[in-house]
């Protein structure tokens, strides 16, 4: 097991959602869940975390503003989407201005779906997406070699 | 050359490892205080190795150089200090030091690094009087700047200069970056400037960043240990029941604004010095 | 005595010659090599004076006195036509009872069996080198400057042959101050400093530069007044003397009068709180003016005549005073250079405050403070030179001398700013030699009973000392937005020969402390006092470990350089451009403005100035009546 594994440190984006997903992602820092047990912080800038939470779809106002923090995330870094709308668009899929799921613009690994999700599932989808981190972070060792 | 060059390499190895360790107790305590479980006592090691593992992207390369002579300051200073050397240049050093990790946020050029860097000069100006007229008046007792001869003097320092004492302890707070002064960047989850002066620091770094933290909290706690020198046992159990106090401050207090934190760091650090010093200047005991 | 007669003449000569010479004709290469010339000598003085101790020399006043009082009064009708020119009453009131005072005291009392005329000592020597190396590197620095000026200011008459002139009469007066014994003399060449940095001031000739000439002029002149009155209460006096170091070894008995009177005008000469505004005003003129005013000259001399009398202020409630005018300034404008965004203000200030440390150190007057003392002044006198004309050059490539301006000029103006941030460096922070002062500053005020207020001033004042600095290095290595090329190209040669010595003298002369310390300053020190002190040998080679960290340190950019991932700043998510502009809300295109931070409203100005003013007349009037009580009733 990598360090990494042990001290992923997040970033919740909140990209057009209703604020139920954002409230149960910070849910999960309250004493009930606590994650910071596993070593998760909620560090709110991009270079310093590991894993991307975004939450809500993607819109015109928005898509340069998750792809920019994407970039500046650090490799390697796995993105998470949170909640319907952020795995597909949801109920406003069809909307004028909504262009759908996280992942018609960023790489998402993986998806959390739920409307609002609750925070066992937000919990359980940050682990695994950790497996995901670990993978990835051999592969950029190895293409270092 | 009278330095004791052993006790400065024994700091240089074990400080990082001490640094650590307080820093995770201060997580345990901090969540048990909020009626958590807390992350586990190696975490700071877990998150500084895992910092180590990762990419590093810079805004500029420059950083990387501000970031290392920082923490070759932070060091020098923590082991000029534990060898006994002059307790001035101890002073000078640290700020050196601090000049240069405020470097490595102007140079990123990011309004929040470059807010947090002025801040962090805010901070640096309200602590910088109380550390010199604790200097001072170290040396108006025991007739020494030298580290060394201050530890051996026999007499409880702490009772000469309280004073001197609570204006140090009350900027304390601003060199851990605790709350209500963590004005400049937060270990927390304020966000409102993101991290301040470390917004644009990743990876190694960031990685690099704490672990100067580290020595500069165990330096500071060797500072405060001078004022208990006379007695290693009531030493010892000041500087746990202050660290505790300071974690219970942190999270009992909100964030302060800088002028607030500025003023009062001044006027108590004014109003103690001339009383405190004035006493030792006249010898009025 | 050759050398020092020739110090003293020769570069008054050459700028005769300057001026004689027809329009545009060598002057150039005339003022070159003449200030080459001084600084040479000068560094021969020393090589060859260094190991003497006082060496006083004879001299027959006559018919130098007479023609001393001769251009005295040639001054004073000038200045008396260009006070009647330009309607300034104070400054005509004040030379009327000047030049009064001057005649009386030569009719009544003719102090022409002076014999001791000239002086040298290890002090005196350090004050030479300042002068000869740092002034003659700026006057080198002038010639390339000038014609950069004249194109850039069109407003102002090109007079090149009359500036250079007054820098070269200026450097022989300074000579004059500082190698005469008779303290007639000394007031002479007081006064031709007075005139030069009037004229010097004044001459871009724009109305401002007026206004700020004759302030700077009658607060001078006030402080000659001061001067006059001193030499007129040593006729009074019994057991005094006109002659320097006779006078200065009889103690606060008789010469506590002289004393503080002349140390009032060095207190007006180096623009102590309610001085300061003067000097403040002075930067109206070219830079290499401010660069002379501000550290080889000017108030250097002010600070030299109070360091002089330092030992009879030593252990007396005036010395005191006068050392919390010092301390006052110090503290006060070091917090009003917070508030200063343009860069020449914020020099000007920080001088203001550097030169009341020294004040604060001489007015304690023991054996250590004057150690510290006279390190402030060497490293002051370098640091500061360098950073005026470093600004100077940036300011004809900027077109501003603004510090928000500066934005980044790492990129734009690699050497120059490498050479500022030296310069800042040697002024602030720890292994460079302001700060190693600055540490004996601190030991000589804790081993003193009258150390007490002072210490606690210059914890605070070395603590805002360090903001404003340390701002200002930020802005000057923040990296801009796609800076493209360089504009380093336009800076004459004379200008990067003055810079680069001074940025090598700043680092060298850190390293040299400990020499200077034992092969001059503690042969003074045993001389004046029969004690003597030196930093720690510990702290020397710390420091010095320090100094060489700082200087390796830079090179771990080269292993960093390699393979790094650059990204943006963090801008909240918004994408960036090249030229740091960002899709605002609505659609708007706004661009980044980083600017420092200047607490106006705690530190501005307007607040502070009437501060600090009020605590300087109320010390000096204090100074004045522990003089009195000192001198005279008791």
């Amino acid at each position: 097991m990598t360090y990494l594994a042990r001290s992923p440190w997040v970033i919740h984006y909140d990209a057009s959602s209703c604020n139920g997903c954002d409230i149960e992602v910070l849910a999960c820092l309250t004493p009930l869940y606590d994650i910071e047990r596993f070593g998760i912080i909620n560090t709110g800038n991009p270079k310093h975390a590991d894993v991307f939470l975004v939450t809500g779809s993607i819109n015109e106002q928005n898509k340069e503003v998750i792809k920019n923090i994407y970039n500046q995330i650090p490799e390697p870094k796995v993105v998470v989407a949170i909640g319907i709308c952020a795995t597909s668009g949801g109920v406003f899929r069809e909307c004028y201005n909504v262009m759908g799921g996280i992942d018609t613009m960023i790489p998402v690994d993986v998806y959390v779906p739920g409307c609002a999700a609750r925070p066992e599932m937000i919990i359980d989808g940050v682990v695994k997406a950790l497996g995901i981190l670990e993978e990835k972070w051999a592969k950029m060792e190895a293409g270092k070699k | 050359m009278n330095l004791n060059i052993i006790t400065g390499i024994i700091f240089l190895i074990l400080a990082p490892l001490i640094g650590g360790l307080i820093a995770g107790a201060d997580r345990i305590v901090t969540a048990r205080m909020q009626g958590r479980v807390g992350p586990p006592l190696l975490q700071p090691f877990y998150d500084v190795s895992k910092l180590f593992e990762k990419e590093t992207m810079v805004v500029t390369t420059t950083q990387y150089v501000y970031v290392v002579a920082y923490i070759v300051f932070i060091a020098f200073t923590g082991a000029l200090f534990f060898s006994g050397g002059d307790i001035l240049l101890v002073v000078f050093a640290l700020t050196l030091a601090h000049v240069f990790l405020i470097m490595g946020a102007y140079a990123s050029r990011s309004p929040y690094s470059v807010i947090g860097a002025e801040r962090e000069l805010i901070m640096l100006m309200a602590f910088e009087p109380a550390i010199i007229l604790c200097a001072a008046g170290m040396y108006l007792v025991s007739k020494s700047f030298f580290v060394r001869d201050i530890i051996s003097y026999n007499g409880a320092i702490i009772l000469l200069i309280p004073g001197l004492f609570f204006a140090f302890l009350y900027v304390f707070t601003m060199k851990l970056r605790k709350s209500p002064f963590d004005i400049s960047t937060s270990h927390h989850a304020h966000q409102e400037l993101i991290k301040g002066l470390t917004t644009d620091f990743s990876g190694s770094v960031l990685g690099i960043t704490e672990i100067a933290h580290w020595y500069e909290t165990v330096f500071l706690l060797g500072f405060i240990y001078l004022f208990f020198a006379f007695n290693p046992v009531i030493g010892i159990i000041a500087l746990i029941v202050i660290y505790l106090l300071e974690i219970y401050i942190d999270n009992v207090s909100a964030r302060v604004r800088w002028s607030f934190a500025l003023k009062s760091a001044w006027i108590i650090t004014a109003v103690l010095g001339i009383v405190n010093i004035g006493i030792l200047f006249f010898r009025w005991w | 005595m050759e050398l020092l007669i020739f110090l003293i003449l020769f570069p008054a000569l050459a700028g005769l010659l300057v001026l004689l010479l027809p329009k545009d004709f060598l002057h150039g290469a005339v003022v070159k090599c003449s200030a080459l010339i001084v600084a040479i000598v000068s560094v021969v003085l020393f090589a060859a004076e260094w190991n003497k101790g006082i060496q006083i020399y004879s001299l027959a006043s006559e018919p130098t006195g007479q023609l001393i009082f001769l251009i005295e009064l040639l001054i004073a009708i000038f200045l008396l036509y260009i006070g009647i020119k330009n309607r300034q009453y104070l400054v005509i009131g004040l030379v009327i009872v000047q030049t009064a005072l001057v005649i009386w005291l030569e009719m009544a009392h003719p102090v022409s069996e002076i014999t001791k005329n000239l002086f040298v000592d290890e002090l005196t020597l350090i004050m030479a080198l300042i002068v000869g190396v740092i002034g003659g590197l700026i006057a080198i620095y002038a010639t390339g400057y000038m014609r950069e000026y004249h194109l850039q200011h069109k407003e102002a008459r090109d007079r090149r042959p009359l500036f250079f002139c007054l820098i070269l009469v200026f450097l022989s007066a300074m000579f004059g101050l500082i190698f005469s014994n008779n303290l007639v003399w000394i007031f002479f060449f007081w006064e031709v400093t007075t005139l030069c940095s009037f004229l010097l001031i004044g001459y871009s000739g724009t109305e401002d530069a007026k206004k700020n000439a004759f302030s700077a002029l009658w607060m001078n002149l006030l402080g000659g007044l001061g001067f006059v009155i001193a030499l007129i209460a040593l006729t009074f006096i019994k057991g005094s003397s006109f002659e320097l170091m006779t006078l200065i070894t009889t103690g606060p008995a008789i010469a506590l009068i002289p004393a503080v009177l002349i140390g009032f005008a060095g207190l007006t000469k180096s623009a102590q709180l309610p001085f300061s505004s003067w000097l403040l005003g002075a930067m109206v003129a070219p830079t290499p003016v401010s660069a002379l005013l501000h550290s080889s000259t000017m108030v250097k001399a002010g600070v030299y005549i109070i360091v002089r009398f330092a030992p009879v202020f030593e252990h007396t409630y005036a010395g005191y005073a006068i050392a919390l005018v010092g301390a006052v300034t110090f503290l006060i404008a070091s917090m009003i250079a917070i508030s200063q965004s343009n860069a020449k203000r914020v020099l000007a200030y920080s001088t203001v405050a550097n030169l009341g440390l020294i004040i604060a150190c001489a007015g304690i007057g023991t054996y250590e403070a004057m150690w510290a003392a006279i390190f402030l002044i060497i490293f002051h006198a370098i640091a500061k030179s360098l950073l005026f004309l470093c600004v100077g050059t940036a300011e004809h490539s900027l077109n501003s001398r603004d510090i928000e301006d500066m934005d980044g000029l790492v990129l734009k103006m690699p050497k120059v700013a490498g050479m500022i941030l030296i310069g800042i460096a040697g002024m602030f922070l720890a292994p460079f030699g302001m700060l190693m002062s600055k540490y004996a500053t601190m030991r000589a005020f804790l081993d003193t009973p009258g150390g007490f207020l002072l210490i606690l001033i210059l914890a605070f004042g070395s603590a805002v000392t360090v903001f404003f600095w340390s701002k200002w290095m930020g802005k000057i290595i923040s990296v801009p937005p796609s800076s493209g090329e360089t504009i380093e190209k336009r800076v004459s040669i004379s200008e990067w020969a003055a810079l680069y010595s001074l940025s090598a003298l700043t680092i060298v002369v850190c390293f040299l402390i400990p020499v200077i310390s034992s092969v001059i300053v503690e042969r003074f020190l045993k001389t004046t006092y029969g004690m003597t002190t030196s930093l720690p040998f510990e702290n020397v080679v710390i420091m010095i470990l320090m100094l060489v960290l700082v200087l390796i340190l830079p090179l771990t950019f080269l292993h960093y350089r390699k393979d790094k991932k650059h990204t943006g700043p963090y801008m909240c998510g918004r994408p960036v451009n090249d030229a740091y502009a960002f899709e605002g809300s609505l659609g708007i295109r706004r661009e980044l403005v980083i600017s420092n931070y200047y607490l106006d409203s705690w530190f501005g100005e307007a607040k502070l100035v009437p501060v600090g003013c009020a605590a300087g007349v109320v010390l000096i009037l204090i100074s004045f009546a522990a003089m009195l009580i000192g001198g005279v009733i008791l």
